[in-house]
């Protein structure tokens, strides 16, 4: 059954998404992203954190295609490092998040009901502060970091996942295909592990998908406070604040610190969209 | 004695409600011989689906077992633990269920669910797919090899409610419960899935409680007849007695309300006149007497008790002539 299955799940969803321009977009757009941050140690023409006085704000140029910041340091190189930050975090952030959100939905979806009101509460008091606020609060109290900006995403995005697990959890618990389970002897966790879990898996991943952008958008935005990384590390945030102080003199730091986080909330975004599409099960097998 | 499968006892079982106790059986006593088929018949409501899961102990939290007892092959299943209980099913008593539309898991793949089933075995993989492919042979699929990579909604209802039968007998069971496992289909289908559970029950030797409200289903597939109304039963007995020469007014009705049974063609489809009674509020008498056109004064006083041979009824009218 492993080898006969050539036409899989990933070769459907890449004939899918042949005839979706926008999610192929999106996905062009995410793969570039990836392949340009992760080798960024390869394809930077500069280090980032190379000082050059003497060529300070200076626009695009053959040498510099980005031009400089204010110390003269190469902005295409800096993006480009800045992007390793916020896929570490995003990355990080998110799969530690979905892995507690995934196991307490499903507690809450599954357990006990004085348990599932106990979740949720929990869940809605994390979810009760402005996220912005509780990271400010966080941080005041343990310095900026970017493990505290990782720590802060990931308390507050594990209700968001929990949440949709739970709900999806809720209406799967219901389905005459889990009670048929439970009637041929199934356990709570095998009925979880092999019924709920692959059920629950697309959505999953569609909304984590969907996330990298609010996460990424996260770290820039802390990190533009000076609440996340610390000078002289690239990051986009850091890349934008230094272009906001300096944008009576060039406003190239501020566009190349902004691109890419355009590119990433418009390819990650249309990405999970085209995937929702095609993950769906109510569209599953039709003709659409 | 010791040759029933299921033999279930005064079983009571009552719903707790905002209004009070839902009495949604009552004294409900059906043996199922080993090796035979034997069939409920009954409205909805009339606690067939209560039953069901008293029996495998998936009961609703609300439910509660008052009295009575359900003996599997002499084991008493309500002094089981919960663990235990798990262990029978599907192993000693598995099920197929009404809908095979959504009694299959929609994202995993056939010979995938099938594998599942077996989780008990430590047999490889390889030797779980071939016993799945040997059971979905035995239930009469074309192509057997095929059908495991598929996916459920790529098969027609009617294969995947041989898928599901295929499912329910993989691991042998001695008692097999079929909750209404035809009525989703269309009536070409039902016939041939009905001699395929015939055929497959001679084969296994299991026993079957077959559920339906199709009276001509019971009457072609099953040995033994139960006929259950507002949670309790009846009449019973070999069905060819029960539908020649039925002595319950439930059941007479019953059988002039099946238009295969009508003499001649009419619009006028009869019904039995009134409404099930309150649950909740159960009347004194004979819980049919509201709706039964044969009253007699002592219905609405006095509740009749099952009674006679193998063929028996819980009606006043039959013990007066017996």
């Amino acid at each position: 059954m492993n080898q006969a299955k050539p036409q899989g799940t990933m070769a459907r969803t890449f004939q899918a998404l042949k005839k979706d321009p926008l999610g192929m977009t999106g996905f062009v757009l995410v793969c570039l992203i990836l392949f340009l941050t992760v080798f960024a140690g390869w394809l930077a023409p500069h280090d980032p954190l190379e000082v050059d006085v003497h060529n300070r704000l200076s626009s695009p140029s053959a040498e510099h295609w980005l031009g400089t910041d204010q110390l003269g340091r190469d902005i295409l190189s800096r993006v480009l490092f800045g992007g390793q930050v916020a896929l570490k975090v995003s990355l990080v952030a998110i799969s530690v998040a979905m892995g507690f959100g995934l196991l307490l939905g499903m507690l809450a979806g599954f357990g006990p009901r004085w348990l599932d009101r106990l979740l949720v509460a929990a869940f809605d008091t994390v979810r009760s502060f402005p996220t912005i606020m509780f990271a400010l609060a966080v941080i005041a109290l343990t310095g900026p970091s970017l493990n505290t900006v990782i720590g802060v995403i990931i308390i507050t995005s594990i209700p968001v996942y929990a949440r949709v697990v739970r709900t999806q959890t809720l209406a799967l618990r219901e389905r005459d295909f889990i009670l048929a389970e439970r009637a041929m002897g199934a356990s709570t966790f095998r009925i979880l592990r092999h019924h709920v879990l692959p059920n629950i898996a697309a959505p999953l991943f569609i909304l984590a998908s969907m996330d990298v952008p609010a996460v990424v958008g996260m770290e820039a935005g802390l990190s533009f406070l000076g609440m996340g990384v610390s000078p002289p590390t690239p990051s986009w945030g850091t890349i934008l604040n230094d272009g906001y102080s300096y944008l009576r003199n060039s406003p190239w730091p501020i566009i190349a610190g902004g691109l890419p986080l355009i590119a990433v909330t418009l390819g990650f975004t249309f990405f999970g969209e085209s995937l929702r599409d095609i993950f769906d099960p109510r569209l599953q097998g039709k003709d659409r | 004695m010791s040759d029933s499968v299921l033999e279930i006892r005064d079983l009571s079982v009552g719903y707790t409600t905002d209004r009070g106790t839902l009495q949604a059986l009552r004294d409900v006593c059906i043996e199922i011989p080993a090796g035979k088929i034997v069939g409920i018949v009954g409205e909805s409501g009339c606690g067939k689906s209560t039953l069901i899961s008293a029996i495998i102990r998936l009961l609703a939290p609300n439910a509660r077992i008052s009295q009575g007892s359900i003996r599997f092959k002499g084991q008493d299943l309500l002094g089981l633990s919960s663990e235990a209980m798990r262990k029978l099913r599907g192993d000693e008593i598995s099920m197929v269920f009404q809908d095979p539309m959504t009694s299959l898991n929609p994202v995993l793949t056939i010979g995938r669910q099938m594998a599942d089933v077996q989780h008990r075995s430590p047999s490889p993989r390889k030797a779980k797919n071939a016993r799945s492919l040997m059971m979905l042979e035995r239930v009469g699929i074309p192509d057997p090899a095929s059908q495991l990579d598929q996916y459920p909604h790529q098969l027609s209802g009617g294969m995947r409610q041989r898928v599901a039968i295929a499912m329910a007998l993989m691991t042998e069971p001695s008692l097999l419960i079929a909750d209404e496992p035809t009525t989703a289909l269309d009536a070409t289908l039902e016939v041939q899935i009905i001699h395929r559970l015939q055929q497959l029950q001679a084969d296994f030797g299991c026993s079957i409680l077959f559920i339906s409200h199709h009276l001509g289903v019971i009457a072609e597939l099953c040995e033994e007849v139960i006929v259950m109304y507002a949670g309790a039963v009846v009449e019973s007995g070999p069905t060819a007695s029960v539908f020649s020469n039925p002595r319950h007014p439930y059941t007479q009705k019953l059988l002039e309300c099946d238009p295969a049974r009508m003499p001649q063609p009419t619009r006028h489809l009869p019904v039995i006149e009134g409404n099930l009674p309150d649950l909740i509020d159960l009347p004194q008498g004979c819980i049919f007497s509201e709706r039964c056109g044969q009253r007699i004064d002592r219905c609405l006083s006095e509740p009749p008790l099952l009674s006679g041979g193998l063929h028996r009824a819980a009606c006043h009218l039959q013990t007066g002539e017996a």
